[in-house]
């Protein structure tokens, strides 16, 4: 990529209806720069699940999105509850997600293990009753 | 084979999204879980689910799926097919089971 871009998004917290507009929004971006298609599955799964975790878990967050020379750098920040064990919430099957939330579909404890098998590098810091920081990176 | 030709074999009823109809199905995945759909479905698939939100068209647009078939009789929300008008993306229905029509299914399109 000659030239490096920047975008940022909004997600709301709660707000189901609007969960995967990030995620739709970078797959049009990286569609119309014609990256590689699966770079552009990978980023797009790692993507949704970040972005359906802050919907089922914070209050309010935001996405910064850069395209760098030979890597895609996506970072979730939310404020929000945190997380209190992330090894834990790192196991296959693990979620604390609420019922409403499971009814639907989610909360099967899956995401954050989609997000290790597709991203390059999976960096998540967090501070209990503060939020969460999840830095995704895709090598293009 | 195309998506109208399962519609028509299976007699699918079919809800929304009809622009997608003639899109190729290259196989088929059943599931109600988001996640196992968003890390393990492949585009052109169809996907065979009782979820009726709009987050299934957030998924099967996000995975470049063929289309939703609706099981048991159940119907999709009023936005959940107003986004897959927009998507482009069928959403079908039938009164069988998950287990039924996809039997059906996998008769009909095979094991890939």
């Amino acid at each position: 990529m000659d030239q490096e871009l920047h975008y940022e998004y909004n997600v709301e917290g709660g707000d189901f209806s609007r969960a995967g507009y990030a995620s739709s929004q970078i797959k049009k971006i990286l569609k119309r720069l014609n990256i590689d298609a699966g770079v552009i599955k990978r980023t797009v799964v790692a993507c949704y699940e970040a972005e359906v975790n802050i919907v089922a878990h914070a209050y309010s967050g935001a996405v910064y999105f850069d395209i760098e020379s030979n890597r895609l750098k996506i970072v979730f920040r939310d404020e929000g509850p945190g997380i209190e064990d992330i090894e834990m919430a790192m196991t296959e099957g693990f979620s604390t997600a609420s019922e409403e939330v499971r009814e639907m579909g989610f909360g099967a404890g899956m995401g954050l293990s989609n997000m290790k098998k597709n991203a390059d590098q999976l960096n998540i810091e967090s501070e209990v009753g503060r939020g969460t920081r999840v830095e995704i990176i895709i090598n293009t | 084979m195309k998506v109208s030709e399962i519609v028509k074999a299976l007699d699918l009823k079919v809800f929304s999204g009809s622009r997608g109809l003639e899109a190729e199905v290259s196989g088929g995945y059943v599931s109600d879980l988001l996640s196992d759909v968003m890390g393990n479905a492949e585009a052109s698939q169809v996907w065979v689910t009782l979820q009726t939100h709009k987050n299934v068209m957030a998924v099967a647009s996000l995975k470049d799926l063929a289309a939703v078939i609706l099981v048991s009789g159940h119907r999709p929300d009023e936005n959940t097919a107003a986004q897959s008008e927009e998507e482009g993306i069928p959403i079908l229905g039938t009164g069988l089971s998950a287990f039924q029509v996809s039997g059906k299914l996998y008769e009909l399109i095979g094991k890939k």
